[in-house]
């Protein structure tokens, strides 16, 4: 009886001791199947950071460059534009920018850099469905048409209608349920922007 | 016999056969209890079959089946930018030889055992075809990576495929989907080699394995353990496969792993034979190679068919014997005329003929690695002629033997 | 039954031998002796390479950021002393020369190296690099020992020096069997020598840039699979107790 007992015992201990390294030996085999999901060298290189040059970048004007494959909209407001964007908080669905995505640098009124306050840096992809919300900066606009008489400048989605300010900060009741999403991003002069690296600030 | 299961398993058998399969044909099967060392390389082929699939699964999430891309979508794509890729890579193309390896060594269990012999017959036929349609996946997957192995090596042996008179031209074309081998050719042997065939290879597989439990296994002495059971109708020489043989096949598992992971992490390409050289080059339908040759495992039947002299300019009597070569095994247990089935137990001079059997063939396989020379095209003839003997004389040489007595019960030699 | 299969397997292994030595033809090769776990000798190599062998040939599967990580380099050193073309740091090193100039200059296409030590292997490329030798038949002004009527010309002769073949009768036919220098090159032989092992050694990396991990990878992996075996064996073992 107590031969079998421990003849029994040790049978379960070889077997708990061989699953537990097989199973080890499972997870380890996984972990390259697994790990080659990972974007690859190729999607790497070609998501790298891009450099945008602004000099030429007038107040008012907005020019647009590709990075990971979407649209990356860069915008300098001019200073009327900068008091509107303090003021115009009871019109937006989240005007403290606490449920959208952008760098804490980027987390104010104006949604840029302090030290380059007119110029704003944001993904040109509506956080309804995906599509590029048209810079609308006044009424002489052919988007301008269901926008008020008090437009005081902004972004208008033609898809569905969602409506942004100039610092991308969605209107309350809107299709589109978060402010526009902000990249990392640093100036590496005053007039050359490298979007997709902000060298660990956020 | 039947017991009830309770809980989760009692309401799953109460809809599908799981506790009933589970002992027919695992906790309850009954193999011999006399297997040994020949008897690991069933169990090592489904473990590599399954190591096949999976490498190759995610090998076809990164690899690209169009002429301009496929070879920089291994080298360049899966080698080097996809995390880990390398290692899938290794595991298919060792995968691939390894396959090779175990399943001659599995056939050659069949051979001296008698594994083919009645009521075996089918389960050797069902092999065979699998032995098939594992010829016909190494052969479209070599061609994946459009190197210049890949190119030249499907060339020629589509070539081959045009010597057949009349139709030959017309069917070679079929084949390409085109007048040279090009994107027509590489896409559907793609679809072919990671859906059609492997789907093929899985259904074969089931059918050996259910051919095989149904009249049970055979063992190295060649005794049908059934014929002596005890009183509760388990046969005196069976152990439940599950949970002996389970233990065992794991360790043999894991000593096949050590030898695959010695391949896969310190000699991948195998000094040019797992992983050739020349097709580190990208496939150039203008420039053909120095050397041009199947991959190893070919080669054997590759020299059968260089042996056989043209006829009339035509290179189709040497297509008619590499398939001869092959069809000749399905034959098998019917040119066998001896009764017995072990090796052990027949005549001294059988075990002679089954050695130089194994030398012939592994020459030929050597010759076809190299440039045909008059020395080695007159050995590869003689080999050649002793493979086909081998098997086309049974019927008259099989019935001269003088058999040893063969036991009632299993030995434990 | 097993003497009988030792016995066999002792034959067919001599009879390959033999088989597979009688088929030697060509000129002999050098070792090339390159270690690619030598950084500082790949980081020399790489230099050599950019500097000589991407005017004309490319590496194209070859990433710059990858050298950099697997050298130990940083990414302004990559930068600089590699990257000629000025591209990105993620970029592959494509050659300086357009294919079509090079075909009209050169009569073909100087092939991609990323893979040549792997389709060539690194014996054969070292027996090249230091094969030329003056042929002023040939356009280039120069011939290989081990790649006849080459279309590449020998950019190294200032370095090595010029050198001649030496020939050796053998059956009425002239072979050569070697090359010696004429004319001194700038640099010492043991110095050029080095040079080239280091571009080889670097041509070896690029050819496979995982080799180094995958053979430490697989020490664990052996290990690992070592103490797998002992469990399950003693676990084999306690069941075939059982079994008479």
């Amino acid at each position: 009886m107590s031969a079998d007992a421990v003849n029994n015992s040790k049978r379960r201990l070889l077997v708990a001791a061989t699953s537990v390294v097989g199973a080890v030996g499972a997870g380890f085999v996984a972990v390259p199947f697994i790990k080659s999901w990972k974007p690859s060298a190729k999607a790497l290189a070609a998501g790298a950071p891009v450099i945008a040059d602004i000099s030429k970048l007038e107040e008012g004007q907005m020019i647009t460059v590709e990075w990971r494959g979407k649209p990356v909209y860069i915008l300098k407001r001019t200073a009327e534009n900068l008091k509107v964007l303090d003021s115009d908080l009871d019109l937006l669905a989240d005007a403290a920018s606490d449920g959208s995505k952008q760098p804490e640098y980027c987390k104010n009124n104006a949604r840029s850099y302090d030290e380059h306050k007119a110029v704003c840096v944001m993904e040109g992809v509506c956080t309804h469905l995906g599509c590029a919300p048209k810079y609308v900066p006044d009424l002489n606009n052919p988007f301008a048409g269901s926008l008020g008489g008090d437009w005081k400048g902004g972004f208008f989605c033609p898809c569905h209608g969602s409506i942004y300010d100039l610092s991308g900060r969605v209107r309350q009741s809107m299709p589109a349920p978060k402010n526009l999403p902000i990249p990392p991003y640093m100036f590496k002069s005053d007039t050359v922007i490298l979007i997709g690296q902000d060298g660990g600030k956020a | 016999m039947e017991q009830k299961t309770n809980g989760l398993m009692g309401w799953i058998d109460a809809r599908y056969p799981a506790t009933k399969t589970w002992e027919k044909h695992l906790s309850k099967y009954y193999a011999p209890k006399n297997f040994n060392f020949w008897y690991f390389f069933g169990s090592l082929a489904f473990m590599v079959l399954v190591i096949q699939i999976l490498s190759g699964v995610f090998l076809a999430m990164f690899y690209k089946p169009d002429t301009a891309l496929a070879f920089q979508s291994v080298e360049m794509g899966i080698m080097r930018d996809v995390e880990w890729g390398w290692l899938i890579r290794y595991f298919h193309s060792t995968g691939a030889s390894a396959f090779f390896i175990v399943v001659y060594l599995h056939m050659f269990r069949a051979l001296i055992y008698g594994s083919y012999k009645k009521p075996r017959e089918l389960i050797w036929i069902f092999g065979v075809l699998i032995f098939l349609a594992l010829m016909a996946e190494g052969f479209m997957g070599y061609l994946l990576p459009w190197g210049q192995m890949s190119f030249w090596g499907a060339q020629v042996i589509i070539n081959l495929v045009s010597a057949i008179p009349f139709v030959g031209e017309d069917l070679g074309i079929w084949v390409r989907g085109d007048f040279v081998i090009g994107d027509a050719t590489l896409n559907r042997f793609f679809s072919l080699h990671i859906v059609a065939i492997p789907l093929i290879l899985i259904g074969l597989i089931f059918a050996h394995i259910v051919a095989l439990h149904e009249v049970g296994s055979n063992n190295p002495d060649g005794v049908e353990i059934k014929k002596n059971k005890d009183e509760n109708g388990i046969p005196l020489d069976g152990i439940a496969f599950h949970p002996y043989y389970s233990v065992k096949d794991i360790v043999g598992v894991i000593v096949f792993l050590m030898l695959f992971a010695s391949v896969v992490f310190f000699a991948p390409e195998m000094f040019g034979y797992f992983l050739e050289h020349a097709n580190f080059e990208p496939a150039n339908p203008l420039k053909t190679p120095e050397h041009i040759a199947p991959v190893w495992y070919f080669t054997p039947f590759y020299s059968v068919l260089r042996a056989v002299p043209s006829i009339a300019g035509s290179a189709f009597p040497g297509v008619i014997a590499m398939g001869a070569a092959i069809v000749v095994l399905f034959f098998l247990p019917w040119l066998d005329r001896n009764p017995v089935k072990s090796i052990r137990y027949r005549a001294s001079w059988y075990k002679i003929l089954v050695g130089l059997f194994v030398v012939a063939f592994i020459i030929l396989g050597v010759l076809g690695t190299l440039a045909p020379t008059e020395g080695r095209t007159l050995l590869a003839r003689i080999c050649t002629f002793y493979y086909f003997a081998f098997f086309l004389l049974m019927p008259i040489y099989t019935k001269m033997e003088v058999n040893k007595p063969v036991p009632e019960r299993v030995t434990m030699k | 039954m097993k003497k009988i299969i030792l016995t066999l397997l002792c034959s067919i292994a001599m009879i390959n031998t033999g088989l597979v030595m009688a088929n030697s033809g060509g000129y002999p090769t050098s070792p090339a002796n390159v270690n690619v776990d030598d950084m500082d000798s790949l980081k020399r190599g790489a230099k050599v390479f950019s500097e000589y062998c991407l005017s004309c040939h490319s590496a194209k599967y070859v990433r710059f950021n990858r050298v950099a990580t697997d050298l130990g380099m940083t990414e302004s050193e990559t930068m600089s002393d590699l990257n000629n073309l000025g591209v990105k740091f993620g970029s592959t090193m494509t050659a300086v020369m357009t294919t079509e100039y090079a075909k009209e200059s050169f009569g073909a296409a100087p092939p991609d190296l990323s893979l040549v030590a792997r389709s060539r292997g690194v014996d054969w490329l070292y027996t090249y690099l230091t094969g030329f030798y003056a042929d002023s038949s040939r356009t280039t002004g120069h011939n290989n020992v081990i790649f006849k009527d080459v279309g590449m010309p020998n950019i190294f002769w200032k370095q090595e020096g010029v050198k001649k073949a030496i020939y050796e009768e053998h059956e009425g036919e002239k072979h050569i069997v070697g090359v010696e220098v004429v004319e001194k090159g700038t640099m010492a032989p043991e110095e050029f020598d080095t040079m080239i092992r280091d571009l080889v050694a670097f041509l070896a990396y690029i050819g496979e840039p995982n080799q180094s991990y995958r053979k430490s990878l697989g020490i664990y992996v052996l290990i690992f699979l070592f103490i797998f075996f002992g469990v399950a064996y003693a676990m084999k073992k306690d069941y075939w107790k059982d079994v008479h």
